[in-house]
Formats: C-alpha cells, sequence, structure tokens
C-alpha cells in the first residue's frame, strides 16, 4: 500500500523533469515549475482551506446536503478567512491573491463539502469577478465590498428556461426608460438564488441586435418586482440553493447598469471562462475525495485473507482513478496560471473544466465499483458528499 | 492598564520547531539510522502552533507588545516562521543550522541558543511547546528557565496576567496545579491552552511582508557541537496477538505458566 503511495507521489519529480527538459528558460511571471512546486504562499493557504475543509465543513457535509441546508455559518467563517474574494484587490477589502490561489482554496475547500465549493466559486467568479473588473467606484461600494467577508453572497443571472447554453438568446428584457430599466423576464437555475443578496443580471436591451443587445445590470435583492421560486430538489450539492428568479415589470435605477450598454455577453462570457476554472476546482475537490475514500477503503477491506489493495484489478482501478484526477488538476492549474500571466485562456480553460468533471465522475464510479456492495457504499457514505 | 508615559514593552519569544506533520505515517530508513525525512509533510509542531495562538491572544490583550517567531535549524525551518508570522507573530528570527548539525541538534542547544536571544532581545517571556512530537524530549522549556534562572511554569492549560506575575494553570498527573509565576518566566504549553486560529488569507499576505532575521548559533555564543551519537532506530515491535480468555481462572493460570506470579 505505501509502496503504491510512494509511486503516485513519484508522478510529480517526472513531470518536473519532463517540463524543464522541454521549456528550459521562461522568462514569465510564472513558470511552468509552478506547477508541479507551489510556492510557499500557496502552500500555507492550501494548509489553512484543508484545515478548514476537514475540521469545519467534512463533519457537516452529509447532512447539510440531505438536508437542503444553507451553510451560513461556515460561509461566514469562509468570508473572514478571506477565501469569498481571492483575487479582489486588497484596497476593495479582497486577498489580493491569484487565480492558482482560487483554484488551489476552491479544491481543498469542495474535498470537504462541494456546496461550500461551489457557493465560493459563484462569489469569486461569478458575482465579484464581473463587478470587480466592471463596475464604477459607487457601483462597487454597493455591490463589492459588503459581500467580500461572508455576511452576504451575491448571484449571476444568466441562465433562463428557455436558454441555457444559448446565452445569446436572452428573453429576460430591460426597457429602457427615461428614469429607470423596466426589467421583466424570468432566470432559471441561479446558484445562490435564494439567499444572494446581490445579482448580477443579463437582460436584452435591444433585441434586434441579437447578443450584442444584452447588458449586464447589477440588482439588489430584496427588491420590488423580483421574486425567487422555490429551492430545486436536486440530486446532489443540495446545501446550495437553485432557484429561479422572475422580474416583473421592476423598476431598477439607471446607473444599475454594469459597463457599456450592449457588453453584456461578452461580459458573460469572460466570466464563465473564469468561472470554469473555480468548477474545474470543485470537481477536482470531489474527485480528490473519492480517491482518498478509496485508498482508504482499498487499504482496510480484506478479502483473501489479505487487503483488497494487494489485488492487480483494484490497483489498475486506483491507478486509473490517479491519473485521471492529477491530469485535470494540471489542466486546471495550467488555466489558472494562463489567466493569472494575463493571457487568453478560454480554450484551456474549458479543456480543464472538461476533464475535471470527467475525473470526479470517473472517480466516483471507481470508487462505487471499488467497494462492489451497495453495504459498503452505506458505512462509507458519510464520509462522501452525497 | 491606562497608565501614562511609555507603554513597557513586553516581547515574547516563542519557539518554533519544524517537525513531521502528525498526519503522515512514519517510516524508519533502510539503513536504520532515522527516520524518512525526504520528501515527506512537514509543518510546525502542534504544541508550538498553541504558543504563537497564545501569545497572538496576550497581544490583542494588549499584554504582549511584540511576538518573535524563532525557529533553529536548515534553510527550510522559514516555512514554520512564515506560518508563525502568518498566524500573528510580528518578526522571525531564523537560527541557521546546516543539515548534518541539525541531526544532532538537541534541546540543550536550543535552549542555550533561546537563553541567549531572550538576553539580547530583551524578551519578557518565552513561550514553547511543552515538546516536540518527533523527539517528545519535553526539555527546552525547563532547560531555557534554568539556563536563564528565570521562574518556569510548564503544561500551561492556562494563562492570566495579574499585575506584574502570570497565574498559570498547569496540567499534572494528580490534575490541575495553579501556580503564580514571576515575570519574565519561560511557559510551556499544553493541548488544551487554546485552538490555534486558522491563518487568515489576508494574513497570509502580510506575513510576506514580515521581516525574518538570520543568525547563527556561533553569533550568539553557543556551541552546539554533537553530544549525543544515535546508534540505531527501529519499528516498535509488531503487536502479536492476543488470546482471549474465558473467566479468571483461566487467567490466573495462563499468568503461572508464563513465571508472572508465583
Amino acid at each position: 500500500m505505501a509502496s503504491f503511495i510512494s509511486s503516485v507521489k513519484s508522478f510529480r519529480p517526472v513531470l518536473l523533469k519532463l517540463f524543464s527538459l522541454k521549456f528550459g528558460n521562461v522568462h514569465h511571471t510564472r513558470t511552468i515549475s509552478a506547477l508541479v512546486q507551489l510556492s510557499e504562499t500557496h502552500e500555507m493557504l492550501r494548509k489553512t482551506c484543508r484545515d478548514f475543509a476537514q475540521n469545519e465543513l467534512k463533519p457537516i457535509a452529509a447532512q447539510i446536503d440531505r438536508d437542503h441546508q444553507y451553510p451560513k455559518e461556515q460561509v461566514r467563517k469562509m468570508g473572514e478567512l478571506g477565501l469569498l474574494a481571492i483575487d479582489v484587490p486588497e484596497e476593495d477589502g479582497g486577498t489580493g491573491l491569484d487565480y492558482l490561489a482560487y483554484a488551489i482554496a476552491m479544491e481543498e475547500i469542495s474535498r470537504g463539502c462541494a456546496s461550500a465549493g461551489v457557493i465560493m466559486s459563484v462569489m469569486n467568479s461569478l458575482y465579484l469577478g464581473p463587478i470587480k473588473k466592471h463596475a464604477n467606484p459607487a457601483q462597487k461600494e454597493q455591490f463589492l465590498r459588503p459581500f467580500v467577508g461572508g455576511e452576504r453572497v451575491g448571484c449571476f443571472a444568466l441562465s433562463e428556461p428557455g436558454n441555457g447554453s444559448d446565452a445569446g438568446a436572452a428573453s429576460t428584457m430591460a426597457k429602457d426608460n427615461p428614469d429607470h430599466w423596466l426589467l421583466n423576464g424570468s432566470k432559471a437555475w441561479i446558484t445562490n438564488g435564494y439567499e444572494a443578496e446581490g445579482v448580477v443580471l443579463f437582460a436584452t436591451t435591444d433585441k434586434a441586435l441579437k447578443h450584442k443587445g444584452i447588458s449586464a445590470f447589477l440588482v439588489p435583492k430584496p427588491m420590488a418586482g423580483l421574486s425567487v421560486g422555490k429551492k430545486e430538489d436536486k440530486l446532489g450539492i443540495r446545501a446550495s440553493s437553485t432557484t429561479t428568479l422572475t422580474f416583473e415589470d421592476c423598476k431598477l435605477p439607471k446607473e444599475n447598469i454594469l459597463g457599456e450598454r450592449g457588453m453584456g455577453f461578452k461580459i458573460a462570457m469572460e466570466t464563465l471562462d473564469a468561472g470554469r476554472i473555480g468548477i474545474a476546482s470543485q470537481a477536482l475537490g470531489i474527485a480528490q475525495a473519492s480517491l482518498d475514500c478509496a485508498v482508504d477503503y482499498a487499504g482496510t477491506r480484506q478479502a483473501f485473507g489479505a487487503p483488497i489493495a494487494k489485488l492487480q484489478a483494484i490497483q489498475m482501478t486506483l491507478a486509473n482513478m490517479a491519473v485521471a484526477l492529477e491530469s485535470a488538476r494540471l489542466l486546471t492549474w495550467r488555466a489558472a496560471s494562463l489567466k493569472d500571466a494575463g493571457k487568453k485562456f478560454t480554450k484551456e480553460a474549458a479543456m480543464a473544466k472538461l476533464a475535471a468533471s470527467k475525473a470526479a465522475t470517473l472517480l466516483f464510479c471507481s470508487l462505487h465499483l471499488l467497494c462492489h456492495s451497495l453495504i459498503e457504499l452505506a458505512l462509507i457514505r458519510p464520509s462522501l458528499n452525497v | 492598564m491606562g497608565v501614562l508615559g511609555p507603554k513597557m514593552a513586553f516581547r515574547v519569544l516563542v519557539g518554533c520547531k519544524r517537525v513531521i506533520d502528525y498526519a503522515v505515517k512514519v517510516r524508519v530508513k533502510p539503513d536504520k539510522t532515522g527516520v524518512v525525512t525526504d520528501g515527506v509533510k512537514h509543518s510546525l509542531n502542534p504544541f508550538d502552533e498553541i504558543a504563537i495562538e497564545e501569545a497572538v491572544r496576550l497581544k490583542e490583550k494588549k499584554i504582549a507588545t511584540e511576538i518573535v517567531a524563532v525557529s533553529c535549524g536548515p534553510p527550510k525551518c522559514q516555512e514554520v516562521l512564515r506560518t508563525a508570522l502568518a498566524m500573528g507573530a510580528d518578526r522571525g528570527i531564523h537560527i541557521e543550522v546546516p543539515d548534518e548539525e541539525y541531526a544532532s541538534l538537541q534541546p540543550i542547544h536550543v535552549s542555550k541558543i533561546l537563553a541567549k536571544l531572550a538576553a539580547q532581545e530583551e524578551a519578557s517571556m518565552i513561550i514553547v511547546g511543552k515538546q516536540a512530537i518527533d523527539d517528545d524530549c519535553n526539555q527546552t522549556a525547563q532547560m531555557t528557565a534554568a539556563f536563564l534562572d528565570w521562574p518556569q511554569a510548564t503544561f500551561a492549560s492556562k494563562i492570566e496576567k495579574t499585575n506584574g506575575d502570570l497565574l498559570v494553570t498547569r496540567e499534572v498527573d494528580g490534575g490541575l496545579e495553579t501556580i503564580k509565576v514571576k515575570l519574565p518566566a519561560v511557559l510551556s504549553t499544553d493541548l488544551r491552552l487554546n485552538e490555534p486560529r486558522y491563518a487568515t488569507l489576508p494574513n497570509i499576505m502580510k506575513a510576506k511582508k514580515k521581516k525574518i532575521d538570520k543568525k547563527k548559533p556561533a553569533d550568539l555564543g553557543v556551541d552546539i557541537t554533537q553530544h549525543v551519537e544515535v546508534l540505531k532506530v527501529e519499528e516498535p515491535p509488531v503487536r502479536q496477538a492476543g488470546v482471549i480468555i474465558e473467566n479468571a481462572e483461566q487467567l490466573v493460570s495462563k499468568l503461572r505458566e508464563a513465571g508472572h506470579i508465583q
């Protein structure tokens, strides 16, 4: 068992050698070696997040998931630790770290509780991301500052009952009246919809311009004309609310438009690029938790006079799990590093999310296969966020 | 405590040791000269973490004015100093001891170093973990106090300040003992003294700007010549299976068989 673990760990020095041979001297702010040997700051951050997840999230994860219970106290503590506004500049009340730090933090938190992870991801990438980039000082005062400390959360309202992937077909309308925007329409699948006190909303201002006619708005919640639907009864990640938001003749002050008119689609797409890194990291956390569980089980469960980890079929399963996880992790960290270096990272972030989601699914299914018995699965269920 | 005039400096020196992480499964090296440390996760000794937390709380209560974290060893020790700084220490001192000499560094050397530093830094209090989780020596606090001729309060589970003294509750074999200790003093922490805080991300960032001074044992006039030689390190014997016994008679006869009783 121990030799298997050390062979998994030997991946890192092998990769380091490969990269240094291929890339030689690289002069940008962070080199590929950063993907294999984290800086002290990142290691310390990882420790804080891991300890927090282990002590505060893991013990309650199963129960809050079952009961649809929003972890208000834990979110507040995460805010105090600086986890909800990781790349927001210090002068705005954030932590002032980079996206690699965010990816690492997301993975460690999600390893303890995937719901806490998604709440954290929506805050960092989807809500604070566009506001940090496009809001004017007055808007930051109202919609950014009060949201960095964990007391309040925000949400991102792009998807509609009729369009998810086809974001350019937003049917929520924002009519340009003389002294206000008039909002009408429905948004669906909004994470944090129930608890959010701020909404980054995407609505059509000029239907004829198609996706170039979508604009972004900042909506405070509660707001007259804005109603929240029931929490969706999801299969998992249930401690985080997913609801519809319905706008009926909602009057929004003119100054609440975020960025330029017509820029909405562009803002949404660039926000989602960054969001993919966060969600990929959440998947990594889930995958890692599955791997931890599988390794532990394989080393403990006895069959044919020895722990099942001695059996080749189990070893191959674990090896495949580990490789899928590590590959996805490197893709995720690469996307984060590219973003931090100011380079285009759209494709890499999408690759990361795809790889990480597939890894999480593979790992969980492999874990199930490993246990091969519903009874066993029930016994280990509390240690998974399922 | 509103007194006019300059505030009295109350500097706290905290000893921080870099040890193998408590969760790691320690393995003995094949040549039996020690345990495997290469590539193994290390962290701040948990009892030292409690010491740092206590010092930070004293500062928050406006009793301590400055916290100085100290670590002896090779360059990697700076990791634990950064952790201490991220928890709230003001500055760090790294006493440089190269790898070969570090292998034979003993509590007696460390206590001499801490004693000299305390004098140099004009410390009002030294606080260290009761023992390190790698060697379990439980000697540094006691020896440091002896070298300085300062009072010592070890296995502290509660620390209060009353005027110029400290009221310390100690965990002893018989229960709890409360003693009054004059300052300056040396304290060592026990598990139940406090629960260390998480290093928040903003504090981790702030720690990067805090100073870590480097010194050598020779600078302090301390001789760290080896005087303990490790002959062999081996795993404890594998625990043998027990025998289930039906009743007291069987127990007595088995003990008699084994010659443990007449």
